[in-house]
């Protein structure tokens, strides 16, 4: 844990040192194709004529392009360890750590971006005036178009869409908007009958003591809330801290967590035993190789999350198997096929 | 100061007395002052009652703990303020002044950062708090000086500058979606997840910390007069400054690492204790104890009670704390002599 941290803190100080390479060359806009595609905050992006290497502005955007097209992946947000790559294609996955140019705090120096040459910029996640203005800056300054795609989950399908026009791939994101929508529609369609107040109350338990949750409408919960009752929907959206009165007043049925330390805890903690979900063994540790199913980063890897939790939420209505399901998400979308004796590990959330 | 100190005794303790019954029985989780009251004689009796198991649970394991962890808290950061405020002849100082928040804010964030569990996150925070001020103490004394009070503040808060570099540099690494918001939670401070397990390292430092400087509170008069005036009276100003600082050093390292950070308290209560029992460290100690005990819990209380959200202490001890520390600062300037 040490070395490898250490090592994540050496790539980022890399990335903050990086730039020198750059400098001899004028900036050169790529060439336009004379196409233009529609973003999803209306911004006209104009296609790049030959895209071979696209930044990825964060996370969710570095998993997006790496499921459709790992090899125009520049580099990512953080240097991975290589524990991490058991799931990934190792040589796109290795690639260096190139920060990011969104979220909460810049890594990355514009000077950076453009001595790494991109032909796009690409980000997906809110779109609000703080980004869109972050992207006709960042597009203006360097001229490379930057296309912002609206993360929230049940748009994946328009962001493999628009993705696929934006490389000139449009088959491949077809596909893969086809199997989200294809999911979702599917999930969505099995549990309509479910009135709401019928459906499983969920509490989302993040944090080493499992006491961080996420609000209504928080990105955080978002395929939570698309099957189940989140108990802690009275709060605004976004992280919040709670206390363990409030859960046990909640008493929720099911709770899914992202924290290994609080998953293994729980069951033993006669401060958590009064709760429904606690008593009944109902506490399920969410799968996070390479990336979370439920939560972060906010992206396409929350697809194969929404088959896990459905199943644990309603066993009756969903008789696929879990193992068939992840082998497949994961050779389409990662470019791996793990063995089963990997995908069983994979599901028990171990790292 | 020739009054009596009694009534304002009396009226800490109240305090401490109204914030307990209150902070036992109001909660987001209902318990009826009858179930507590079952609870409690069932407890002493060691029979079962028929109250139900969650509420039982509520009181003894989530409430109960939390309770006694602020007042420890609140207590701990009083005693430490009102140490400092008279070492340094300041009623502007609190107890972070030698760096000892920025120090435990380092340790725990570096803890999340390394995606630790929390026994460890704490005790890295306890222990930068320590580590923080022993290296504030070592460099401002290798500074000759014919001021070493005022070379001491200077250096605590120039290293408490750094050390909050330190906690930013590692927020602006740390994984924005899991450990920067864990971050940003810790440093505002909550006892949110306060539990029976907390209390054990919670309780040692404090009590230690508190008792030697409530045996202390004799010399701690002469601390407040002129260095050469103390040493005429055969007072050891060097080994003394080091013993306050350290007891001081590990009540609010201590409740800093259970805690998270609170500011405030331990500027507010010494102030109002000073005004409700006078400026002799004798009778001021103790009641600076009890009067923060009361104090965090009752501000505690509202934290989980007034939103189904937590709501950060950091963010309510500034709320209350400020308009009455100016209410304070305009009304009884006079007891700080």
């Amino acid at each position: 844990m040490h070395l490898s941290r250490r090592s994540l803190l050496a790539g980022a100080g890399a990335a903050l040192l990086a730039p020198r390479c750059g400098h001899a060359q004028a900036v050169q806009a790529p060439v336009a194709s004379g196409r233009t595609v529609n973003d999803s905050a209306g911004r006209v992006v104009p296609v790049p004529a030959k895209v071979t290497r696209v930044f990825p502005a964060g996370p969710p955007a570095a998993i997006l392009l790496y499921t459709l097209a790992p090899d125009l992946l520049i580099g990512w947000p953080r240097a991975h360890r290589a524990d991490e790559c058991v799931y990934m294609l190792p040589d796109v996955c290795m690639r260096p750590a190139v920060g990011r140019i969104t979220g909460r705090g810049n890594t990355a120096n514009l000077e950076t971006v453009l001595a790494l040459k991109p032909d796009l910029i690409l980000d997906i996640g809110s779109v609000n005036d703080t980004y869109i203005s972050l992207a006709d800056r960042v597009q203006q300054q360097t001229g490379i178009p930057y296309a912002l795609l609206d993360g929230r989950f049940d748009r994946t399908t328009d962001a493999y869409t628009a993705l696929g026009r934006l490389i000139g791939r449009e088959a491949a994101g077809a596909a893969h908007a086809d199997y989200c929508n294809k999911t979702l529609a599917t999930i969505t369609s099995r549990i309509a009958d479910v009135p709401r107040e019928r459906r499983p109350r969920l509490y989302y338990a993040r944090g080493p003591r499992g006491l961080q949750t996420g609000g209504k409408g928080s990105i955080n919960v978002e395929t939570a809330e698309l099957l189940a009752r989140n108990v802690a929907d009275e709060l605004p959206g976004g992280l919040a801290n709670v206390s363990l009165e409030q859960v046990l007043l909640w008493d929720p049925d099911v709770i899914v967590t992202i924290d290994r330390d609080f998953a293994a805890s729980v069951r033993n903690d006669p401060t958590w035993r009064p709760v429904r979900a606690v008593r009944e063994g109902r506490v399920f540790l969410s799968p996070s190789a390479p990336f979370g199913w439920i939560d972060f980063p906010p992206s396409v890897n929350r697809m194969i999350g929404l088959w896990w939790l459905a199943k644990i939420l309603y066993p009756e209505k969903f008789a696929e198997d879990m193992t068939a399901l992840t082998r497949d998400f994961y050779s389409k979308f990662y470019h791996v096929t793990p063995t089963d004796a990997q995908i069983a590990q994979i599901l028990t959330g171990a790292a | 100061m020739t009054r009596s100190a009694l009534p304002g005794f009396l009226i800490a303790l109240g305090v401490l007395v109204a914030g307990l019954l209150l902070a036992f029985t109001v909660g987001r989780y209902p318990v009826a002052l009858g179930d507590l009251l079952q609870v409690l004689v069932a407890k002493i009796t060691g029979q079962a009652g028929s109250v139900p198991p969650a509420v039982e649970s509520v009181i003894w394991q989530v409430r109960g703990p939390r309770v006694l962890a602020a007042v420890l808290v609140g207590a701990a950061l009083a005693v430490a303020g009102t140490a400092f405020q008279g070492l340094f002849r300041n009623p502007l100082v609190s107890p972070d002044i030698l760096g000892a928040s920025s120090g435990a804010a380092l340790g725990a964030v570096f803890g999340i950062f390394l995606s630790l569990g929390v026994f460890a996150i704490q005790f890295f925070a306890f222990l930068g708090g320590l580590v923080a001020v022993a290296a504030v103490y070592v460099i401002g004394s290798a500074v000759r000086s014919r001021d070493p009070i005022l070379v001491l503040v200077l250096t605590g808060v120039v290293i408490g500058a750094l050390l909050g570099a330190g906690v930013g540099l590692l927020k602006y690494l740390a994984d924005p979606y899991n450990q920067l918001p864990a971050m940003t939670f810790w440093l505002l401070g909550s006892l949110a997840a306060a539990n029976v397990s907390d209390l054990v390292p919670l309780v040692g430092p404090v009590a230690l910390g508190t008792v030697v400087l409530i045996a202390l509170r004799w010399r701690m008069n002469a601390m407040s007069l002129p260095e050469e005036e103390a040493r005429a009276l055969g007072i050891a100003t060097g080994p003394l400054r080091v013993a306050i600082v350290a007891a001081a050093t590990l009540t609010t390292s201590a409740s800093v690492a259970t805690a998270g950070i609170i500011g405030w308290v331990g500027l507010v209560v010494p102030h109002l204790a000073r005004s409700l029992v006078g400026p002799d460290f004798a009778r001021l100690v103790p009641a600076s104890a009890i009067l923060g005990g009361g104090y965090l819990l009752l501000i505690d209380t509202l934290a989980r009670t007034m939103a189904p959200v937590e709501v950060p202490l950091g963010i309510l001890t500034a709320v209350v704390g400020t308009p009455f520390f100016i209410w304070l600062l305009a009304n009884v300037q006079k007891t700080w002599s």
